[in-house]
């Protein structure tokens, strides 16, 4: 069944978007993590513009976040002071990413952008993952005990002024590195259309030293509020949010992740580790690839004003 | 809208019958739809556009051998070539050019091959053909076309017509009768919204003739034409509908998916 989307201007099969987002949905839900990164990329690989995939997959995220923190919040597993913290960075992140968006698309380097910025992240994210999970098996494989976290163990991070209690998490931390990773993934989550959780998760875990029963829940917070702030700035001020493209992908994207979530636990911790990080590797190789390698057309057209009425 | 558009093809009409009398033939023509509606799942279409070739008793009798152009522009905008180019190993935009008011739907149709119809001279200033057709570009610190085979320029003409929005077809226009001729318009599913000119130029021996325009107009109609209009012109309401939408759908799905 053919649909036409009306922001990004292209008719496509609503079947197709919405097995995208089921499949998109099952990995997120099977590793806990909103799967903008996988998202953005299939929505430009179909032949969407990445500007308006990188600004609908915002709202698509926000959806399947809020479904999770929900679930996460009857659970007691979020932490609203961290979260709070998190999201005063986050804000602000989510502007300047929104405003740096606009400022390349107007010098015709936004695709290059967002591609060059897949790579770098997802092959270095990716890599360390991967590289994690693999030792993490080898050690399990050998006996040896699985240690994440030194308890004990402080870091420069520990030794920074304005500490907080955080009661919800049990630590005591300061609020600069906080609002740092808040603005981060604020940023990156605007410029690239992806939610964050796949390095927001990890920072939280080893740099902040949150515990792991309130990580995903509050993570989801992050990304819910950033989501929700990016949609509306992409859709105030550069006007390629495509509800229509993003309800689709949020029905898919919803359902995928109930069976995700149920496939996932029946894996191993640093198996699904190991996997994701092949996952997040193999994008990001895919970005330079297609980077690296002659185009089929060196020419491109864009509109940049529309006829006078 | 709609009375403004009729009251100027009217007005074109009218401006046509009062040239009539210098010359000896006049074109009368006319589209099967002046307003087409483009519905969400429209996936392309065509309008005919028919005419005769009225004489009078000033025609030369010799005269009888008629080759038709017929230009349809849709609406125009302002255009950006990019062209890549490889720098330090991955491939990047570096040069643009800046295509000025350009139609966004161009179609030229002929009975025959331009060349055909007319001197090169006469080409040229009847803009016959895609390469004739003035597309004005800035250049530098002016504003003008260039050759035909200048790269951006060929290039944009060639990635409009791989989506159908330019074309030239120089035997589209079928004369049934010596003066009774019609041509089809492909309309495209991606054809922009707005005004369509439609230009029929006569020749004979070479010269113009005599020719006229008359004009249609697309209109998007339906659900998705709401949604971009809405998306333009109240972005803050848009973006709003778009988040609440967003949290619905997640809300729904803890409540349907609930385990417990």
């Amino acid at each position: 069944m053919q649909l036409y989307l009306p922001i990004a201007d292209i008719p496509v099969n609503v079947f197709l978007i919405l097995a995208m987002g089921a499949a998109v949905g099952f990995v997120s839900g099977m590793f806990g993590i909103g799967g903008g990164f996988l998202m953005t990329p299939l929505l430009i690989f179909v032949g969407i513009a990445p500007a308006v995939a990188v600004a609908s997959v915002a709202s698509h995220i926000a959806a399947s976040s809020f479904s999770g923190a929900i679930s996460y919040w009857r659970r007691r597993a979020i932490d609203p002071l961290l979260a709070a913290v998190l999201l005063v960075g986050g804000t602000i992140g989510t502007a300047l990413g929104v405003w740096t968006f606009t400022f390349l698309r107007s010098l015709g380097q936004l695709d290059l952008m967002i591609a060059l910025s897949y790579v770098i992240l997802l092959t270095t994210v990716g890599g360390l993952m991967f590289w994690e999970g693999l030792r993490a098996m080898l050690r399990s494989r050998r006996g040896g005990p699985v240690t994440l976290r030194k308890p004990g163990s402080h870091g420069w991070i520990h030794g920074l002024p304005l500490k907080l209690r955080f009661k919800r998490s049990k630590i005591y931390l300061s609020v600069i590195p906080v609002v740092v990773v808040g603005l981060v993934i604020g940023f990156i989550g605007a410029v690239m259309g992806i939610g964050g959780g796949f390095i927001l998760v990890p920072l939280m875990i080893y740099v902040l030293r949150v515990p792991t029963s309130t990580v995903i829940g509050t993570s989801m917070v992050l990304t819910l509020v950033t989501m929700v702030f990016a949609t509306m700035l992409h859709a105030v001020t550069n006007h390629l949010v495509d509800a229509v493209l993003a309800l689709i992908l949020m029905i898919g994207g919803v359902t995928g992740a109930q069976f995700g979530a149920r496939a996932g636990q029946k894996i191993r911790g640093e198996h699904l580790r190991l996997l994701l990080g092949l996952l997040v590797l193999a994008v990001g190789i895919r970005f330079a690839v297609e980077l690296v390698i002659r185009p089929q057309d060196l020419f491109s057209i864009r509109e940049t004003g529309g006829a006078p009425p | 809208m709609r009375l403004r558009a009729s009251l100027a093809i009217m007005g074109l009409v009218v401006a046509s019958l009062a040239a009539v009398p210098a010359r000896a033939e006049r074109l009368i023509v006319s589209v099967s739809n002046h307003r087409v509606t483009v519905t969400p799942n429209y996936s392309g279409g065509e309008l005919v556009l028919f005419g005769s070739v009225e004489k009078d008793d000033k025609t030369p009798s010799s005269r009888g051998n008629y080759d038709l152009v017929v230009t349809v522009s849709g609406p125009r905008a302002d255009m950006v070539t990019r062209r890549k180019e490889r720098k330090f190993g991955i491939w990047i935009n570096t040069d643009s050019r800046q295509f000025l008011q350009v139609p966004g739907y161009l179609a030229l149709f002929s009975n025959r091959p331009f060349e055909q119809i007319a001197s090169p001279e006469v080409q040229r200033r009847q803009q016959l053909g895609l390469n004739n057709v003035l597309l004005m570009q800035r250049v530098g610190p002016d504003f003008a076309d260039v050759v035909p085979n200048d790269p951006f320029r060929s290039a944009f003409v060639r990635l409009r017509s791989e989506h159908g929005l330019y074309r030239e077809a120089t035997s589209a226009v079928t004369f049934l009768t010596p003066t009774l001729f019609r041509t089809g318009i492909p309309l495209p599913a991606e054809v922009p919204i707005g005004t369509y000119n439609v230009e029929i130029k006569l020749f004979s021996d070479g010269a113009l003739v005599t020719k006229t325009e008359t004009a249609f107009e697309i209109v998007k109609v339906g659900f998705e034409q709401f949604v971009a209009t809405t998306a333009r012109q109240n972005g803050l309401v848009y973006g709003l509908v778009t988040a609440f939408m967003a949290l619905m759908t997640g809300w729904m799905a803890s409540i349907v998916f609930r385990k417990d």
